[in-house]
């Protein structure tokens, strides 16, 4: 084994992102958690103590926040980099549109990371549509060892053209792993240096007109920098026909058109940069070539910049689906069109069916969406984003539409009920790094205006879904933790009690109290405290796991409406049974069974 | 260079992120380049989790329809959700208590390896279990018992009571075969 070779270690997507910015000397990086993002915070920071370098690492509140934290280093003369999924670029759309037309000192990066599917989020929107919004460039990585280089040359980019980059991997580069090389971390040996200067940093709509001028003129020069220009992959071909390619599309397409025997027959372009789209480029490639296929995703960015309708080929003209993950096999069947091979007949079909997803045996989230149920079985039950989604399977979930909007939909329903002169009950569901992250607006809204619902706030003490990354409920070592509770009261609401939902009966008890205090004074929140299994941070309990008597009438009322995994029923059986590999030993189904006929020793 | 394509299935919770990046390891170790696709996110959550293994000279991480050499499944539901990346000849090795039927047209292994996770007193190490029992069968993946036995306790040296446990498990797996 050469030496070259032993530098190599497995890295997935978003560790290689983190390495290539610390290599590149970051200072400063803020991010909230979201699939197929998280990892990257983490990384930076796992890569930051490793390399012993001075860095501020941190999870901020929402990703507003973290991407101006980043931004104000990057006005310091710091490099700096925000990390999120495109959806929370949504939320921090607000500065990125600002910090645009201002530019940067320090190199700054904005990672916002896609999801053609979707895999795990609510939309399939394009963050390079959002670049262009922004005017701001954008990298397309086809891999994790090209997202671990083109962090470097954002930053280089960023800082020739004062200018925020977008670095835009998909769920195909973040959860890739693959053979990455360790680089040196550089030490730019910088220091903060804010230089004030109002009439940029706090221009007025006078300046920014002037300053729009001027993010023109750098996109122009930004289409003709070299260092971000499309490469062709197979220079010794000439023939009319072309495929231009970004993201993980460039990959598959690379392997696929090897397979097919085209590699020697068809021009392969891969853009690094689809917006800007290089102006020579794209004035080249439609003068050389008679029909050009463009693969990428999700939306046909690199097609609407090459304006001919006649030659190009891709989403726009119908060739490549414009919506879901454009797999490889499509990619191959695309491919094999194109080039005018016979269709493939004998292609395996996947089957059908699989097992949806559901919340883990022992989850706290069962027991409370349970309970809700219980305790207003005729209620609306608007919900938000994390694993409690999946309260949906139990029927306690009726809407979920953003980060927060449980609270700012019960309070719509509310009203929407109040002016046709109707009432209903109401119970909201929102998990704790939710409420922390959009959920206090909206409650201090439903205060203002009166509006009456029970707030449940899922408070397992960590941000589960994305993988156990902290809430400001855990504080930092320079910080104070902050307390839900103290914010619900801060809000104005009259009725916060705090309970551990797994004291089935008990919690049921105090969501009736709340329901009643919602039907005569106003919001009522209910703080569902208890922590969640899968964090490895929280310490484990060993508990015993419950048995199933004689008594058992396979009524499936704890299968079909408790939905716990670790109960099932075997086919032919008619008593449900506990599954030893996955019962957490919760115990909430003893108090489930209306028959009591599931049993538990307590240990002494 | 030897090129194989993996797909390594089950369900979210049981460890297939674990076996996956484990022969990734192994892989460079040995010197090869590897790619791989993982599932995360909410289908993590007890749903059917999938990962793409290809370890020799591919650009993506992802197996197409038809192209893997192998299948390595922790719960026998999902062996017949993934038949269609395999080629005709491709080998299985399956987590079953009773024979897989769609298993039977491909060279393919079983082992009941939640009763012997449940035997050694770690439900957690059904994965380590179906992993030792493929590489039970000598040749069939592009690296040895002994490579991945080395890469695990790389992986945990320091944690001894893990890295006993992890062992325990993929000699389980391992020696399994031999009593057959």
């Amino acid at each position: 084994m050469s030496t070259d070779e032993q530098q190599k270690k497995l890295m997935q997507g978003n560790e290689a992102m983190a390495r290539g910015l610390v290599e590149n000397g970051c200072v400063v990086a803020a991010s909230y958690p979201g699939t197929p993002a998280s990892e990257i915070l983490s990384a930076v920071k796992g890569w930051q103590e490793q390399e012993g370098v001075e860095m501020h690492v941190e999870w901020a509140v929402n990703e507003k926040v973290a991407l101006e934290i980043a931004y104000t280093a990057s006005q310091t003369g710091l490099r700096a980099a925000t990390a999120m999924k495109q959806v929370g670029l949504n939320v921090a759309s607000d500065p990125l549109m600002s910090a645009a037309y201002l530019g940067v000192v320090g190199g700054f990066v904005v990672v916002s990371a896609d999801d053609p599917g979707p895999h795990s989020s609510q939309t399939e929107q394009d963050s390079r549509l959002m670049a262009m919004l922004a005017k701001i460039p954008v990298l397309d990585p086809a891999s994790p060892e090209q997202a671990r280089q083109l962090t470097g040359s954002a930053f280089e980019l960023s800082e020739k053209f004062s200018v925020p980059v977008m670095l835009r991997p998909t769920t195909r580069v973040c959860h890739a792993c693959q053979d990455v090389e360790l680089l040196p971390v550089q030490d730019l040996k910088r220091a903060a240096d804010f230089k004030k200067d109002p009439s940029r940093w706090a221009a007025t709509p006078k300046f920014r007109y002037q300053l729009h001028l001027e993010l023109n003129q750098k996109l122009a020069q930004i289409a003709a920098y070299q260092p971000t220009a499309p490469r062709c992959l197979n220079p010794q071909v000439k023939g009319r026909q072309a495929v231009v390619a970004s993201g993980p599309a460039a990959s598959y397409v690379q392997e696929i058109m090897g397979d097919l025997g085209l590699w020697d027959a068809i021009s392969l372009y891969q853009v690094i940069q689809p917006y800007p789209l290089h102006t020579a480029f794209a004035e080249a490639i439609l003068n050389d070539f008679d029909e050009i296929l463009v693969l990428e995703e999700t939306t046909g960015v690199i097609e609407m910049q090459l304006r001919d309708r006649y030659k190009v080929k891709g989403k726009l003209s119908g060739m490549v689906p414009e919506a879901g993950e454009l797999l490889p096999e499509i990619v191959e069947r695309v491919v094999g069109q194109f080039a005018g091979l016979p269709p493939r007949a004998d292609l395996p079909v996947p089957a059908q069916g699989g097992r949806r997803p559901t919340l883990c045996p022992g989850c706290p989230h069962r027991a409370s969406f349970y309970a809700i149920k219980k305790a207003a079985p005729k209620g609306i039950y608007p919900s938000d984003i994390g694993c409690y989604t999946l309260g949906i399977n139990l029927g306690g979930v009726d809407t979920v539409l953003c980060m927060g909007a449980s609270i700012s939909q019960a309070a719509g329903f509310y009203q929407s009920y109040r002016v046709t002169g109707q009432q209903r009950d109401i119970i909201a569901t929102v998990g704790d790094s939710t409420f922390f992250h959009a959920g206090i607006p909206p409650l201090i809204d439903a205060v203002t205006q009166g509006a009456r619902f029970v707030l449940v706030i899922l408070d397992n003490v960590t941000t589960a879904m994305t993988g156990n990354q902290p809430t400001p409920a855990h504080g930092t070592p320079a910080g104070r933790p902050v307390d839900i509770e103290s914010i619900v009261k801060g809000c104005g609401v009259g009725f916060v009690k705090t309970a551990d939902p797994l004291e089935l009966p008990a919690f049921t008890a105090l969501l009736k109290e709340a329901l009643a205090f919602s039907h005569t004074v106003g919001v009522s929140v209910v703080i569902a405290k208890s922590p969640c299994l899968v964090d490895r941070s929280a310490p484990r309990q060993k508990r015993q796991q419950p048995k199933v008597t004689r008594a058992c009438t396979g009524c499936r009322v704890c299968i079909d409406r408790f939905e716990c995994p670790a109960l099932t029923m075997p086919p032919g059986s008619n008593r449900v049974v506990i599954d030893p590999m996955i019962c957490s030993g919760c115990g909430v189904c003893l108090d489930v069974c209306a028959i009591k006929a599931i049993e538990r020793e307590e240990t002494p | 260079m030897r090129e194989q394509q993996i797909i390594i299935c089950g369900l979210g919770g049981q460890g297939i992120l674990f076996v996956t990046r484990l022969l990734a390891e192994t892989a460079i170790a040995k010197g090869l380049p590897v790619l791989t696709s993982e599932t995360h996110g909410m289908a993590q959550r007890g749903g059917v989790v999938v990962s793409h293994l290809k370890v020799g000279g591919f650009t993506s991480p992802l197996v197409r329809p038809g192209q893997a050499d192998a299948l390595l499944s922790l719960k026998p539901e999902t062996v017949p959700l993934h038949l269609h990346f395999l080629k005709k000849d491709a080998f299985i090795a399956t987590n079953a208590r009773e024979t897989v039927t769609e298993a039977d047209s491909y060279p393919s292994v079983s082992i009941d390896a939640d009763q012997l996770a449940l035997s050694l007193g770690d439900p957690q190490a059904v994965n380590l279990i179906v992993l030792g029992r493929a590489l039970a069968e000598e040749g069939r993946l592009f690296c040895t018992a002994a490579e991945v036995a080395e890469v695990i306790k790389q992986k945990m040296a320091g944690k001894d009571k893990q890295l006993a446990r992890a062992l325990a498990a993929f000699r389980a797996g391992l020696g399994q075969s031999k009593e057959d």
